[in-house]
């Protein structure tokens, strides 16, 4: 019997450099790899060393676009080795930044990296041309992010103001209140990125998920909460290791992530929206009810309304916290370093990011371990391409490989971010 | 810092990258001579925030460093408003590179690039780790200001024969 072989070399729309394969006959299960070739590049060896203040520095040059969730679990892993709480406001000020982050992400990839996947385009400039609307609107979405960022991390790109006990800067209450209007602004067009989105076309693929998120008492997860999975766990960052594994396989040079007692998982706005329905902003509510989303949702096809939906939560989150804002006493707590085990979790645009810190009574990183939402989510995107091609394989080749790269972008996934890793052998 | 005006020279690059700062390096020059009328911007080269610091110039100058295989120190100019200049065509394969091409594309495609916008960029030979300038890099620079500040002065003229950049005519 013949075989199948359907191939992209190099993977457009995503984040790194990957490429995939699928193998099958007729009639039998897919063997899909996501090969992912970015060089390693030996984040967790270059921390072993340092001071423990200098980790949300360094691991925020892990990604480019998403440095601020890098900065939140580091800092958040040796405040609570530290047994350091922040002060409210400067707790409410890090979730802004994070809101920045997660609008300039999410609306970066749902208009000029996904949606064009949805609307029959290459990419982003060649849909343009014919929705040019739609582009302005994310466009503007998207600067709203970009400023949250710039002002309270200092800078637009890597940003620079945040340390381990608080910020190195806090913003006075008039430097802030000129995000309201915009954030008014943006709050529609949010809404009406969802309307939007909800009105795609989506092929017809569900699967039955694992789903891992935080959850928190009373807040849509970002910067704190408990792991929990729709398949009963729940436990604290610390426990993170306890339920699950990461293994390394021949074809990444990314490490595969599993539940160890199941295996594949999926974290990300798909994810953390099926574990916290009941913690979405009211707006956000109600636009996914009018999108006709349910939970869980499992088709993946719709994360792209599902990160619209966060949208308007980071937004109208953004808002909340701009106008309730009356300046801080002091920018940060002092820290005293403490020899231990600190972990931190938090989520980032695509996922639950893990950091694990092992510091000496001097402050200083003794090991590191970082597990990024991409390396969790690449065995289920591996197998959503399967399904992709077991149950739409008989369409025309081209189509068939249009459909299987829009399922990969369907988790953003970021291949510089999971190939942070080192894994040294040595051999007597 | 930005002063006023309808003119706008943007300097990108990372100062902290050797030759990689030579954006920045004609921005602080053009800075220091206070040109009336001429707005000059530090940037990163995001292409998203770049579109914005554009809208609502008429003239646009770039300075940036290039990599093309000439030698250390060589200048480049194009001017993608008068015609498709070579490499200008943005991919938009990923989130990463959505720099100065693609935003320049992604502009074109939605009709809001500038009247006239010239691109200047200076071929580089050290990209490591470092603020500092390669000698022939830095000579480039100083012509790049140079060029800049008569391309200003001319296109200036053309608008109001009286106008002279730096004078005391304001605009």
């Amino acid at each position: 019997m013949r075989s199948n072989v359907l191939k992209v070399d190099l993977l457009a729309r995503v984040e790194g450099e990957g490429a995939f394969t699928a193998t099958w006959r007729n009639g039998s299960e897919p063997d899909v790899k996501l090969r992912i070739f970015e060089p390693p590049r030996f984040f967790e060896a270059l921390l072993q060393g340092r001071d423990f203040r200098e980790a949300p520095d360094i691991t925020a040059r892990i990604c480019g676009i998403c440095p601020v969730a890098y900065q939140m679990s580091s800092v958040q892993a040796m405040e609570t080795l530290c047994g350091v709480e922040v002060d409210p406001p400067i707790r409410d000020l890090r979730r802004l930044l994070y809101c920045g982050e997660w609008i300039e992400s999410h609306v970066l990839h749902i208009y000029l990296l996904h949606a064009p996947d949805f609307l029959g385009y290459e990419d982003a400039l060649r849909m343009a041309a014919d929705h040019r609307g739609a582009v302005e609107r994310g466009l503007a979405l998207k600067k709203v992010g970009n400023d949250i960022v710039a002002l309270l991390g200092g800078r637009e790109i890597h940003p620079i103001n945040v340390r381990v006990g608080g910020f190195y800067r806090a913003p006075k209450v008039d430097e802030l209140r000129v995000l309201e209007k915009p954030l008014e602004r943006a709050l529609e067009q949010a809404a009406e990125t969802v309307r939007w989105t909800a009105g795609l076309n989506f092929p017809d693929i569900e699967r039955d998920y694992e789903y891992v998120s935080l959850r928190h008492p009373s807040e849509y997860p970002m910067g704190q909460g408990a792991i929990v999975s729709n398949r009963g766990i729940d436990c604290p960052p610390s426990g993170f290791e306890d339920h699950f594994v990461e293994e390394h396989v021949p074809h990444s040079t990314s490490l595969h992530a599993a539940v160890r007692e199941r295996g594949e998982y999926v974290v990300g706005p798909m994810a953390r929206f099926a574990l916290n329905l009941d913690r979405l902003t009211p707006l956000a509510a109600r636009l996914a009810k009018e999108a006709g989303l349910t939970t869980p949702c499992n088709n993946p096809f719709k994360s792209i309304v599902v990160r619209s939906i966060e949208t308007v939560v980071a937004v109208e989150d953004a808002l909340r916290i701009v106008r309730s804002y009356t300046g801080v006493e002091r920018p940060a707590v002092p820290v005293t370093p403490r020899a231990g085990v600190g972990h931190g979790a938090t989520e980032a645009p695509r996922g639950l990011l893990y950091h694990r810190y092992t510091l000496d009574s001097a402050g200083r990183i003794v090991n590191a371990r970082i597990v990024p939402p991409t390396s969790q989510n690449q065995r289920s995107i591996e197998l959503d391409v399967a399904a992709v091609i077991a149950r739409r394989g008989d369409q025309p080749i081209e189509h068939l490989t249009w459909e299987c790269e829009q399922a990969i972008r369907n988790y953003d996934p970021c291949i510089s971010c999971s190939t942070h890793f080192l894994r040294l052998e040595r051999r007597e | 810092m930005e002063t006023g005006g309808d003119v706008l020279v943007i300097g990108i690059g990372d100062g902290y990258r050797g030759d990689d700062g030579v954006g920045g390096y004609v921005v602080r020059a053009l800075r220091a001579r206070s040109l009336t009328g001429v707005r000059v911007v530090e940037h990163t080269g995001e292409g998203c925030s770049l579109m914005d610091r554009w809208s609502g110039a008429r003239l646009v100058f770039f300075a940036d460093a290039v990599v093309s295989g000439a030698p250390p120190g060589a200048i480049h100019r194009f001017e993608p408003t008068a015609e498709p200049g070579p490499g200008f065509v943005g991919h938009m394969r990923s989130a990463h590179g959505f720099g100065l091409a693609e935003a320049l594309a992604l502009s074109r495609a939605l009709g809001r690039l500038p009247e006239r916008l010239v691109i200047y960029g200076v071929e580089g030979r050290e990209f490591g780790t470092g603020a500092g300038l390669s000698p022939e890099v830095q000579r480039s620079a100083d012509e790049v200001v140079r060029r800049i500040v008569s391309e200003i002065e001319e296109a200036l003229l053309r608008r109001a024969p009286a106008h002279r950049v730096g004078g005391d005519v304001a605009s």
